[in-house]
């Protein structure tokens, strides 16, 4: 069987083109199904980076044929990619893994390649890709930090909140602004267990409306300062024309919280927390830029470990080159252990008449030496062949053995 | 001779989990599963080097300040070793390393690593191990609060790079250093009234300036203990370990040079 693969990502095509020849999952499903009909095995991957069909086909050439089918678009031509075989194994490996991604080691699209290959129509051979896909993207996350680091401001001030506090459960969160920037700050808070516990705001309609989504308590802004005596972390980001929380507030609070730490995260332009709160002990206050600088420097980080990454994929790969080349030996290897024992058997049936004064212990005995026999003789030419196979002589190996033993002769 | 032959593998892993930690702060990785080995490797040659003392001496055989010194570094990086697996507490060992490699070669230069001994049997032992094994746990404690200290910096100096190591959570390190602090008193206040029952009382020993100091320690720790549940956390407290650690670190020579 032949591996191909027929797409385009990102990489090379603007979203123009993508949204082309983009499938919801329920059309890649009745895509593979379709494709499959013809003797192969399909699996399309559509995201909102790539739309790729893999297709393992005994005929490399009606496979590309039958794999390019969805890109019929003469505009998505020029964009198109197509690999074979082990080069195909590789890319899906690293499309896995996050490697072709737009931030390196993004986690989505590990789920999206499980759920194309759910939906597809896999035989034995894309089975195996998409098996060894998704265990080399789970082991390129667990063995480097390639997905550890957070790639966005809301998520590095969750990974901080994580640095002084560690696990987030129970964690009080104080809301300072309503908007859409503290709403997708809190999602991230909440989803490392944090408690929004209140949400302050100019309006306080607006305020009480966020408030009601996360089981929260709506505040105006001037009672923020009463509040921060019980809150864990505070964020930020009001369209307030001055500070809305001052030194002398958080001074105040400190008194009651009993050498707590107080994280304090700034998203506003202009700032909403006065920059001196970070000069007082157990306050650790970050603004926009600080956060800013944490992505990037993380992104960095990621990107070094994508050389990691990059080692562990290609040794996968190798892995399933080696297991496909071993596929062109695995036939020869069976009909002439199946030729072996045929002969074997009917040696011994015409001995039948001459070994039939033997006990039956005797009996199993002599079967037993004879299976040996054969299976000594077969040993040294099946490692052989295996071996030959992955250094890609395997089909030469395969078709003296068929030939020297004339296997499939008999059933011409 | 098996002693002395053990001493110098304890002292090289030891030094190697040392340098690694350093090597992991610069580049985490590789350099702190090696840091963690070299811990685990020390300690199994530690641990058959204090076998063998014991086996070869005429009774306890931690009793000089060398043999006191060899002790301490054994359970210093023996209760490392409950924390130091786990990833994110695996840079305490920037702390605790140096100071296990120091403990262990001031032993080695005093005589500690041999296999002499001398001194009564079970009361003395006793004594010894429960002071001994409260010290370890001020060590660990100053190591978790210098630790604590170092991170509390990292994040007030806002570094762009301080989420690429992996370090325990500013209030784990904190509540860490708090519990080891009471367990190690619980030890040290064990260590004193054996001490006191089986020596000073029967044998009517004067009030020297050991048995002082000693007091002044765990006076300073029972503080630290009390001040906790009043609410003294974080730098403050952390300084405060600290500054118990010294008074643990000039206690050792006062013992037994006095």
């Amino acid at each position: 069987m032949r591996l191909v693969l027929v797409g385009l990502s990102h990489r090379r095509a603007p979203v123009e083109l993508r949204e082309r020849v983009a499938l919801a999952r329920d059309e890649a499903a009745r895509l593979s199904a379709e494709l499959a009909r013809d003797g192969a095995e399909a699996v399309c991957l559509s995201t909102c980076n790539r739309t790729e069909v893999y297709l393992a086909h005994a005929d490399a050439d009606r496979a590309e044929e039958l794999a390019s089918r969805p890109f019929a678009d003469p505009d998505v031509a020029g964009a198109l990619y197509r690999l074979h075989d082990e080069a195909a194994a590789l890319h899906l490996f690293r499309v896995a893994a996050g490697l072709d991604s737009m931030v390196p080691g993004e986690g989505e699209i590990l789920g999206q390649v499980r759920a194309a290959y759910e939906a597809g129509a896999p035989g034995p051979v894309l089975d195996r890709l998409f098996r060894q896909a998704l265990y080399a993207g789970r082991k390129a996350r667990a063995e480097t930090a390639i997905a550890e680091s957070p790639t966005s401001v809301s998520a590095a001030a969750a990974a901080l909140a994580g640095q002084v506090f560690g696990d987030l459960a129970g964690r009080r969160i104080l809301l300072v602004g309503a908007g859409k920037v503290s709403e997708l700050a809190a999602r991230n808070l909440l989803s490392r267990g944090a408690e929004i516990a209140f949400v302050a705001n100019r309006t306080l309609d607006r305020a009480a409306e966020l408030a009601s989504a996360f089981g929260a308590s709506a505040l105006p802004l001037d009672r923020v300062a009463a509040e921060l005596e019980t809150a864990d972390v505070v964020v930020a980001s009001t369209s307030a024309p001055g500070f809305v929380v001052r030194r002398e507030d958080v001074e105040q609070a400190l008194a009651g919280r009993r050498g707590r730490p107080l994280l304090l995260i700034d998203l506003a332009v202009p700032r909403d927390l006065d920059p001196a709160i970070h000069e007082l002990d157990d306050c650790f206050l970050y603004d926009i830029d600080d956060l800013e600088a944490v992505v990037a420097e993380s992104l960095e980080g990621r990107r070094r470990e994508a050389e990691r990454a990059e080692a562990i994929v290609a040794a996968e790969a190798e892995r399933f080159r080696e297991w496909q080349a071993s596929l062109e030996v695995v036939p020869a290897i069976a009909s002439l252990h199946a030729r072996a024992e045929q002969i074997r058997r009917d040696e011994l049936a015409k001995l039948e008449g001459r070994l039939g004064n033997l006990s039956e212990a005797e009996r199993r005995a002599v079967e037993s030496v004879t299976a040996q026999i054969v299976g000594k003789l077969l040993h040294l030419p099946t490692v052989r062949m295996k071996e030959a196979a992955v250094t890609a002589d395997g089909v030469v190996y395969a078709e003296a053995v068929r030939h020297l033993f004339g296997l499939g002769e008999e059933e011409r | 001779m098996a002693a002395e032959l053990l001493v110098l593998p304890a002292l090289l892993a030891y030094g190697e989990a040392a340098v690694a930690y350093g090597a992991e702060v610069k580049r985490p990785g590789t350099a702190g599963r090696l840091a963690i080995w070299g811990v685990r490797v020390g300690w199994l040659a530690h641990t058959a080097l204090l076998l063998v003392q014991a086996a070869q001496a005429g009774g306890f055989a931690w009793s000089s300040w060398g043999g006191a010194l060899n002790l301490l570094a054994w359970l210093v990086v023996g209760a490392y070793l409950i924390w130091g697996c786990r990833p994110r507490f695996r840079l305490l060992g920037l702390a605790v390393m140096p100071l296990a490699v120091a403990l262990l070669a001031l032993a080695l230069v005093g005589g500690g690593a041999g296999a002499t001994g001398t001194g009564p049997g079970f009361v003395l032992a006793l004594h010894v191990a429960l002071m001994l094994a409260g010290f370890a746990g001020f060590a660990l404690a100053g190591g978790l609060s210098g630790f604590y200290l170092w991170h509390e910096r990292r994040l007030k100096r806002r570094s762009p790079g301080i989420l690429r190591l992996r370090v325990p959570p500013l209030e784990s390190l904190d509540r860490l250093a708090g519990r080891t602090v009471a367990v190690a008193l619980a030890a040290l206040t064990g260590g004193m009234v054996v001490g006191l029952v089986g020596f000073a009382v029967r044998d009517a020993a004067r009030f020297d300036l050991a048995m002082a100091w000693t007091v002044g320690v765990w006076s300073l720790y029972l503080a630290y203990v009390l001040l906790r549940v009043r609410g003294l956390h974080g730098r403050r407290a952390a300084h405060l370990a600290l500054a118990g650690l010294v008074g643990v670190a000039a206690l050792l020579p006062i013992t037994h040079f006095a």
